[in-house]
């Protein structure tokens, strides 16, 4: 996560102790970081895999304009609420709910997690290498590396990348706040030139609103049939894709360590941009793109976000491959890294970090990542989602059932059970009906909240009770 | 010096996203607007770093 300039790791500061009011920021603050950082390279990964999945126009908008609306009120009625009014990190408010050993294993859980989505970043930015040296690069159903030259461009991006992040995050960080502007416009301007390629393509003309509902309706996003081995996506899927993808960082409160600077706690409103920005209109571009692809060929079915961009816009498309790719790539390993050190704490962050980096550039090497990236996203979500559902209970709820919040802390506990039952049994239960069939990947998340959370007080209802009987007979 | 930088940056800004909405409308070609936005690209970060985030960093 960022600081106030987005230069700084905020776990520099106020790591175990409420933020001061002489360092909460402006709504301002949030508006910039949150556009720049959800406007990153897998936006363009994840566009095509819309058309791929066979949406239709009605069904993509829509479920785009709706599923983001609530993952902006998840940030402004979940996240927000608690980040002001505790002003901790998620770590800290974890540890003192969960103890310091169940967070290891959180840690390990979010570091994972982190270093296979860079790993897809990395991908998005070695596409970018292929249009320049023209090795051969992997298709849509791809899992393995296909060519000597994808496994050295990715290895070669995810070194430098890697190395980056262990050394000289700073830096970076602002070359990618000032590329954020930058990155905005160009990927609006993908979607204006995949338009017009499309309308020269069709032999169509748009005068008015009518002709560009019916050229999206009949030829951009037609729905159907999914491509093979994708799933089809209806406006349902589109919705929930778009609340959950982000889920670890509203509902699963990652983003406590952002808002806690806040002044107040509607600046989750602030997230809009970066869902309207980066999660609308950067997805509809990109699919625009990779539409367009499918109706000049339609055996070409790669999602390789170089050859469209520079397609579409040349070399600065391409620059804006790499550079997506890279900015995000770089916090995200840093991320992970910090994730990591905190498991191995005697090992030095340049070590922990720069070999998370070559972990994260071994996973993009496989394309399987970034081809499934909406199930992965969706799984990545999954996994951290029962630890936000802790963290509101014992917020708001613990006392109203006449349980004690912060229950670690209060009685010096390393492990938390309730907290770790609570997690473990969910993912359990919601691993178990998606196998089974029951329920979709895409949505079992939201009845797993509620499971979690009905775990979380019951076990801690039986560990607060056996405890403090315990204590009455010693 | 800032200030002008700024308009500088933000003349850069629309050299990138104004020859989409051109080439769109068929007022020029894609080569045509590639480059133009390649340039205004270049110019972009040539000054927006002498004046983004400078303030805080003081």
């Amino acid at each position: 996560m960022m600081s106030e300039d987005a230069s700084q790791p905020i776990t520099s500061e106020f790591e175990r102790e409420p933020v001061s009011q002489s360092h909460l920021l402006g709504f301002r603050s949030f508006v910039g970081q949150y556009a720049g950082e959800h406007t990153a390279g897998t936006e363009l990964a994840i566009g095509p895999l819309f058309v791929a999945a066979g949406v239709s126009a009605f069904d993509l908008v829509a479920g785009l304009l709706v599923g983001n609306l609530l993952a902006v009120l998840s940030w402004t009625l979940l996240t927000t609420p608690i980040a002001t009014r505790a002003r901790l990190t998620l770590y800290y408010q974890l540890e003192k709910i969960c103890g310091d050993r169940l967070v290891l294993f959180y840690n390990l859980a979010n570091g994972v997690m982190f270093c296979f989505l860079a790993g897809a970043m990395v991908t998005v930015s070695a596409t970018a290498f292929g249009v320049l040296f023209g090795f051969r690069m992997p298709g849509l159903n791809d899992l393995l590396p296909n060519s000597v030259g994808w496994v050295v461009a990715v290895l070669s991006v995810g070194a430098i990348i890697a190395w980056v992040a262990a050394n000289g995050f700073t830096y970076l960080a602002r070359i990618a706040n000032w590329a954020a502007p930058w990155m905005v416009l160009v990927f609006i301007a993908f979607g204006v030139v995949g338009l017009k390629d499309f309308m020269l393509a069709t032999g169509s003309g748009i005068s008015g609103w009518g002709d560009l509902v019916s050229l999206s309706q009949t030829v951009i996003w037609k729905g159907g049939e999914a491509l093979p081995g994708q799933v089809k996506f209806t406006f349902w899927h589109v919705m929930f894709f778009a609340w959950f993808c982000n889920m670890a960082m509203h509902i699963g409160m990652s983003d406590l360590s952002v808002f806690r600077y806040a002044k107040k706690s509607w600046y989750g409103l602030a997230t809009a941009t970066g869902m309207y920005l980066g999660h609308f209109v950067a997805w509809i571009s990109a699919s625009i793109l990779f539409a367009l692809q499918l109706h000049l060929d339609a055996s070409n079915t790669d999602v390789l976000p170089g050859p469209m961009a520079s397609k579409a816009c040349g070399v600065v498309g391409l620059l804006c491959v790499v550079i997506a790719g890279w900015t995000t790539a770089n916090p995200t390993i840093y991320r992970a890294g910090l994730a990591f050190q905190a498991v191995l704490p005697k090992v030095s962050r340049f070590k922990v970090t720069f070999v998370t980096g070559m972990v994260a550039a071994l996973a993009g090497m496989f394309p399987a990542i970034a081809m499934k990236l909406l199930g992965f996203v969706a799984i990545y979500g999954l996994v951290l989602m029962p630890m936000g559902a802790v963290i509101f209970c014992d917020f708001w709820l613990m006392r109203r059932f006449g349980l004690v919040p912060y229950y670690a802390e209060h009685v010096g506990l390393r492990f938390n059970w309730a907290a770790a039952v609570a997690w473990i049994v969910t993912l359990g239960v919601c691993v178990s009906l998606v196998m089974r069939g029951v329920i979709g990947l895409y949505f079992v998340s939201l009845p797993g909240w509620f499971v979690a959370a009905a775990l979380y007080l019951l076990t801690s209802f039986l560990v607060q009770r056996r405890r403090v009987t315990g204590v009455q007979i010693r | 010096m800032k200030t002008a930088l700024k308009w500088i940056s933000l003349l850069a800004l629309v050299a990138v996203i104004l020859p989409p909405f051109l080439y769109f409308k068929g007022s020029v070609s894609k080569p045509m607007m590639s480059g133009i936005m390649l340039a205004g690209t270049v110019l972009w970060f040539a000054t927006a770093p002498f004046w983004m985030g400078r303030r805080q960093e003081e």
